[in-house]
């Protein structure tokens, strides 16, 4: 038996679903469509039960293309997802506003299920509902009450899915459901039908006292000064938090995974499919694990934040202020989760309903600064910029720093803008956002949102991230004919002459052979191109084996530089680095290229997870591809004007 | 007559007119039409946007919004 489940957005129906089916949920695709499609299978009394969580919408016309998926499948018997029964969630509390979809749903003339939800919302509202006037209005519907915040109704809701009352005709207003597009006769419908409503309310729905709770509150966190001093305050305090707390599994994530390759390889015999293991797959496999503390972490707060209601509040005092950028106040929070790491931010741009906005924040969110940048930038600012103070107080370093992340910022607006241009719009943009009132968030709801958040990303994007991670490491470990052989066998003869320890010998047997590995050939290949930026072939390197992730760059120099990459400070690669000569006996790695590589970094689409959650959120390869030209055009012009102004 | 975004924070409403628009059927939908009484709330700073109360739920909409819903004082204040 296949339920639909439906209701207006905020109703708790996420909540319902969540009890329903707790950790049977998975998370599939309406094809077509960007919204996801959660459902789950299970046995209920011997009676096998799909139920599938439908888009929340105010109304069973479509308002976006991803509402379609309502109505479609809802009209269509043909459809993958028509469903033999119905259950519509209805907040008690707003009883008015969801017997409008309730009323079109009944209609359909499918069994159908009210579920009352949010009783004790509604009883501290001082609201009475009458279910027996609510019975008599939908005779041929069943009404069941729940309370899913307290985990309370589920025997009753999945009892009673099982003996719906059969539809014999009885309808609440009579004219046939309107074309799917046509809005003109939608209006009319929609008025006649909330004329009736308003007609029985009055009946249904008792009103003792009003809440003016959420009022108060929300004239502070509205306010002109204290709501953004609060917004910053909490915004300061996530990231703390996820700066401090992720570092912690993410070191562990770190050193478990090269452990796991030095020991596989030690146990191992020698031999390229070992090679394949320790240096492809469980570095790859570790490239996906690594994520996600920051992922986890950021949806957790992200959950407390819209669970509690105050999300809303945030969009609502940032709507002005983002909408000149074609951006509208929803896109605030994955931007600033970008700060951390994209991947959770282009995740969260999900909560955005309009298309074009939701896109412009997907395709402008890479170019936040995100934490994977500062150990390159760390690095390169110790390589040329000098340590000292300016203007009397301010350290020279962190003021470059600083500006890195401003750059990013900055790119990212005027990205926006230019993007609000070129991007079509089907309609124009609208902001009608229900402020629900304040809740206390609960854990099991954010420990579902955060594991299913987990599993997506690591299901759907971590089979991308491997794969880039293989075809990288085999680039890297072979070449053409014996060359990799015979330079190996070179810098041993090196190594001997010069009396190198055995870990130098190694790193130099490293470094000669990447020289010939195909990424090295890649390397010289693209030298005429990054010539104009101020980079040599062995730069060229460390571009091409970092697209994997921003990060990589430091490990390769390590290893082009046949030097230890220590995690820490760097201070042997920074000295090998600065000894650097090219052919006319000049240093390398100039003020000029330095800071070129430091615009290249802050505006190159250098990382591959990032691409693979943006093809699987837009549900298509095109957008991550643009994604991947705009910003290497960026990060190419960026260097080669910056290199230019300071050579 | 005037519209929604001329009225002050505090003060209770009744919707004269929605005139058709691309934008009418979704106020319509989220219940706001002729006869519904509106109360606005608060605004967010610069004005922009407005929190009104729809029959016991909150709804912001922008300033460009509001202007398209024709409201009059309501009488029993």
């Amino acid at each position: 038996m296949k339920v639909a489940l439906l209701g207006n957005p905020n109703t708790g129906k996420s909540s319902v679903f969540n009890m329903l089916t707790g950790l049977r949920q998975h998370v599939g695709n309406f094809p077509g469509v960007t919204v996801d499609k959660k459902h789950a299978k299970f046995n209920f009394q011997g009676e096998k039960i799909e139920l599938i969580d439908f888009p929340g919408t105010y109304s069973i016309y479509p308002r976006s293309k991803d509402e379609e998926v309502v109505y479609e499948n809802l009209v269509r018997a043909d459809m993958q997802d028509h469903p033999d029964v119905v259950a519509v969630v209805v907040d008690a509390s707003n009883i008015e506003r969801n017997l409008l979809l309730f009323s079109q749903v009944y209609d359909l003339q499918l069994p159908t299920l009210l579920i009352l939800n949010m009783v004790d919302l509604a009883s501290r509202k001082e609201l009475e509902v009458d279910v027996d006037e609510l019975q008599a209005q939908f005779s041929e519907a069943t009404i069941v009450r729940s309370n899913a915040r307290i985990k309370s109704g589920k025997e009753g809701i999945l009892g009673a899915l099982l003996q719906l009352k059969e539809r014999k005709g009885d309808t609440f207003h009579d004219t046939p459901l309107c074309d799917e597009f046509d809005t003109h006769a939608q209006e009319i419908e929609t008025r006649e039908r909330y004329a009736k409503i308003r007609a029985i309310t009055d009946k249904i729905v008792r009103s003792k006292a009003q809440d003016d709770r959420t009022s108060k509150i929300d004239r502070l966190l509205v306010h002109p000064v204290l709501g953004y001093l609060f917004f910053g305050l909490v915004l300061v305090v996530i990231f703390q938090f996820i700066y401090v707390i992720s570092s912690v599994p993410m070191d562990l994530i770190d050193s478990a995974f090269a452990n796991l390759s030095a020991w596989s390889a030690s146990v191992l015999p020698e031999g390229i499919f070992t090679d394949l293991l320790t240096q492809g797959i469980i570095p790859g496999i570790g490239g996906v694990v690594i994520f996600i503390p920051q992922i986890a972490l950021l949806f957790l707060f992200m959950g407390i934040l819209e669970e509690s209601g105050y999300l809303a509040r945030v969009v609502f005092i940032m709507d002005r202020i983002m909408r000149p950028l074609g951006l509208n106040g929803k896109s605030v929070v994955p931007l600033m989760s970008s700060v951390a790491c994209a991947i959770p931010g282009v995740m969260a741009a999900r909560t955005i309903s309009d298309w074009k906005e939701r896109l412009t924040t997907i395709m402008v969110a890479p170019l936040m600064s995100c934490s994977a940048r500062i150990p390159v930038y760390t690095l390169l600012i110790a390589l040329v910029i000098p340590e000292q103070t300016v203007f009397g107080f301010m350290n020279l370093q962190g003021l470059v720093l600083f500006a890195l992340y401003f750059l990013g910022t900055f790119m990212a607006v005027l990205v926006a803008v230019v993007l609000k241009f070129l991007i079509k719009r089907s309609q124009t943009g609208f902001l009608l956002l229900e402020m629900p009132s304040y809740k206390m968030p609960r854990a099991s709801t954010l420990g579902l949102l955060v594991w299913e958040k987990v599993k997506v990303f690591v299901l759907d994007a971590g089979k991308i991230i491997l794969a880039i991670s293989i075809v990288l490491w085999a680039l890297a470990s072979f070449g053409p004919s014996d060359k990799m052989e015979k330079a190996g066998e070179k810098a041993e003869l090196i190594a001997e002459q010069n009396n190198l320890s055995e870990e130098e010998t190694e790193h130099l047997i490293g470094s000669k052979k990447l020289e010939q590995s195909y990424i090295g050939i890649m390397g010289r290949t693209i030298e005429p191109v990054i010539e104009p930026l101020g980079y040599d072939w062995k730069i060229g390197i460390a571009l091409i084996t970092s697209f994997a992730a921003r990060e990589v760059f430091v490990g390769s120099m390590a290893t082009i530089y046949a030097v230890q990459d220590d995690g820490e400070n760097n201070l042997p690669l920074i000295e090998k680095m600065r000894a650097e000569k090219d052919n006319q006996g000049e240093p390398v790695y100039t003020l000029a290229t330095g800071l070129s590589l430091m615009v290249f970094y802050a505006f190159a689409m250098m990382c591959m997870a990032t691409l693979a959650v943006v093809k699987r959120e837009t549900k298509s390869w095109k957008w991550p591809l643009i994604q991947l030209g705009y910003m290497g055009a960026l990060a190419y012009f960026g260097a080669l004007i910056t290199y230019h102004l300071f050579v | 007559m005037s519209n929604l975004s001329e009225i002050v924070d505090g003060t209770c409403i009744t919707v004269k007119e929605v005139p058709s628009s691309e934008l009418s059927v979704k106020l319509v939908e989220m219940g706001i039409m002729k006869g519904t009484e509106l109360k606005v709330l608060y605004r967010a700073p610069f004005g922009d946007p407005i929190a009104v109360d729809v029959n016991g739920y909150v709804l912001a909409l922008r300033k460009d919004e509001a202007c398209m819903i024709e409201v009059e004082k309501s009488v029993a204040e």
